[in-house]
């Protein structure tokens, strides 16, 4: 008799127990056919992650600490390093400030603004952070738009305001969506309350709003930074990767792996995927409390 | 304090909310807007209280005019439906929040925080959560937050829905005690007539945005203006009915209408227990359809000949319900019926 005969033959005392029936019946699969699927997705999950991840922690190893030690505090990596984490400061404080912004007319708008500008946000998801960094170059660069136009002094493709415009287009969603999400959980009653209170709108906004936010904006906020840091294509485009200047994290990783300094590369990648897998930690720890209440 | 409203008006789209409607509150008073839901209740309170605005009409708090006030110049304490209890502040935070936004002193939030507490039966509930408090609690903290700065009215919008029937029963005789003590002029939506007529002293029935009759709940059960009111304060029939020569015919039955001119079309409103029936041969006019025990009572569903559906409640152990059963033919008799010729 296999498995299912049974499961369909064990006697139902409910006989309105249809649906109860049903999850019974997912309880007894069979259980080789999950010993497969565990192994499948195991297996995928090696190749396609661990083994990656493995090789790099392999050939740090092999290339000794003290050795990656002395790559990664050279000038031009530590220069790198200091650009990606100013980036990543940046992206936080525009996109939290923006973000918080942007959620509550996602959320609150009453006309009908909302779904465009949804729309909009998701186009920096969706296109290729390339596209966006030669964009801003077409922009920004001879015969652009806004060619010869500078902040603060600095001009801005192949300079640091050029890789702070291509960090804020990739990391623009975010926040914005998390406190969304949440902004749309706690609705408008308790603002109301505040008001009737006698609270000013300021006053609501700082007692009640942003504190009923704070779980998004700690999760969109280290998204936003892990995207930052890892950010690529957009900040090669219209960065230049100049090293010293414009070069981050991971053009310095890229250069260094061209020119076969392993040291640097090895030691740069490992210094970013700590970073980043801290700040996924804290995202973690953040999701669980919010899930337990 | 009191409250008046005139010629309240309000839109959402094209859906008219609230029509034309007008009011007054004496000081002191507790009174129930009822009504079914998306009657317009829920607006009325809350364009009171400044939470929402008018398309026109004005609304007076004593003697001033308010409808240019925002919400937080108004002091009308404000009760939601689900409570709207600020989750991040403990119970005394949200308590004394309306006093810190109006820069009362430390000292004396915390003594009317207490005193608070005290009256509310919360003593010891201070520092907890809004998450770690029963239903009944959080409403009780909502109405101390909303009553800490002295408001000069207090609404509460659907107060008790959301919380269990038992504690509703407890809370609902605790709130009318509340208000015999505090005299706040108090204003509460719900769309339970039990509760309404428990409570307030009187009520004012709402109807697709239309106040349909404001009254005692004596007066409103005793003379309903309108159709509308007959059957929503009692179980009862709503049945068309044709008068002729003084009588309302429904079918094979006819109910005496002497007051009312002949008319194609009129409502003839039955309550439930102004229906008696017998099972006889000789004077049946309707079948009975369903005998069904609703506890103490019992409902019978019969068809009239030539006619409509309708029911009645009888006592459980009535004895005109002896051989009553599906199938069996009856007389009826109404006791009392009100009659609404249709406009």
């Amino acid at each position: 008799m296999t498995v299912t005969e049974r499961a369909e033959r064990s006697p139902t005392p409910d006989p309105l127990g249809m649906t109860r029936a049903a999850p019974a019946v997912r309880h007894r699969e069979p259980r080789s056919m999950q010993r497969v699927l565990t192994g499948v997705v195991i297996l995928y999950l090696g190749v396609v992650l661990i083994a990656p991840i493995a090789a790099l922690l392999l050939a740090a190893v092999r290339l000794g600490i003290p050795s990656l030690l002395e790559a990664v505090t050279s000038d031009y990596a530590l220069s790198s390093l200091n650009v990606s984490l100013a980036l990543a400061a940046f992206a936080l404080l525009f996109n939290g400030v923006f973000g918080i912004a942007t959620a509550l007319v996602l959320v609150r708008d009453r006309y009908f603004l909302a779904r465009p500008i949804g729309a909009l946000l998701d186009i920096s998801l969706a296109v290729s952070p390339v596209m966006a960094g030669l964009a801003m170059l077409l922009l920004f660069g001879r015969g652009g738009w806004l060619d010869g136009f500078s902040i603060f002094g600095f001009r801005v493709p192949f300079a640091f305001p050029a890789l702070v415009l291509a960090t804020l287009f990739v990391t623009l969603p975010y926040v914005a969506a998390e406190c969304g999400h949440m902004l749309q959980e706690v609705g408008t009653e308790e603002e109301a309350a505040a008001s009737t209170l006698g609270a000013s709108a300021w006053r609501t906004f700082r007692s009640v709003t942003l504190p009923n936010v704070k779980g998004g904006l700690i999760v969109g906020g280290i998204l936003t930074v892990t995207r930052a840091l890892g950010e690529f294509g957009a900040v090669l485009v219209i960065g230049g990767a100049i090293a010293g200047k414009t070069e981050t994290a991971t053009t310095y990783i890229y250069a260094a792996t061209e020119e076969r300094q392993h040291a640097g590369a090895v030691g740069m990648a490992i210094l970013l995927a700590s970073v980043s897998l801290v700040s996924l930690a804290i995202v973690a720890l953040f999701q669980r409390t919010r899930g337990s209440k | 304090m009191s409250i008046e409203v005139e010629h309240l008006t309000k839109r959402f789209g094209s859906f008219l909310a609230v029509d034309d409607v007008s009011f007054r509150v004496a000081p002191g008073e507790l009174v129930a807007l009822l009504g079914p839901s998306g009657g317009g209740k829920s607006t009325i309170l809350r364009i009171i209280a400044g939470l929402e605005r008018a398309d026109s009409g004005t609304v007076s708090i004593g003697e001033d005019r308010v409808e240019h006030l925002d919400a937080r110049d108004r002091r009308v304490g404000f009760v939601f439906q689900h409570y709207a209890l600020f989750r991040h502040m403990n119970v005394r935070e949200n308590i004394g929040f309306g006093l810190r936004v109006a820069d009362v002193k430390e000292k004396e939030r915390r003594a009317r925080v207490d005193e608070l507490l005290a009256l509310m039966g919360l003593d010891g509930f201070a520092e907890r959560m809004p998450a770690q408090l029963s239903g009944g609690q959080r409403q009780r903290v909502a109405l101390a937050r909303a009553l800490a700065p002295r408001p000069r009215l207090l609404l509460l919008d659907e107060p008790f829905a959301a919380i269990d029937a038992k504690v509703r029963q407890e809370l609902r005789t605790w709130l009318r005690a509340l208000h015999d003590e505090t005299h706040v002029t108090s204003v509460f939506v719900t769309h339970d007539q039990e509760e309404a007529f428990a409570l307030a002293e009187r009520v004012m029935i709402l109807n697709h945005g239309r106040l349909e009759q404001a009254g005692s709940p004596t007066e409103i059960v005793d003379s309903p203006a309108t159709e509308f009111v007959a059957q929503f304060v009692a179980d009862a029939n709503s049945l068309s009915a044709e008068i002729r020569g003084g009588r309302a015919i429904i079918g094979a039955l006819s109910i005496p209408a002497p007051d009312f001119p002949d008319c194609r079309s009129a409502r003839v409103v039955i309550r439930a227990y102004e229906l008696k029936l017998w099972r006889s041969d000789t004077e049946a006019i309707a079948d009975v359809r369903r005998v069904s025990a609703l506890g103490d009572r019992v409902r019978v569903d019969v068809n009239i000949d030539g006619g409509p559906a309708m029911f009645g409640h009888f006592p459980r152990r009535s004895g005109l319900l002896e051989g009553v059963t599906p199938g069996s033919r009856v007389a009826l008799e109404v006791t009392s019926a009100l009659i609404y010729p249709v406009k």
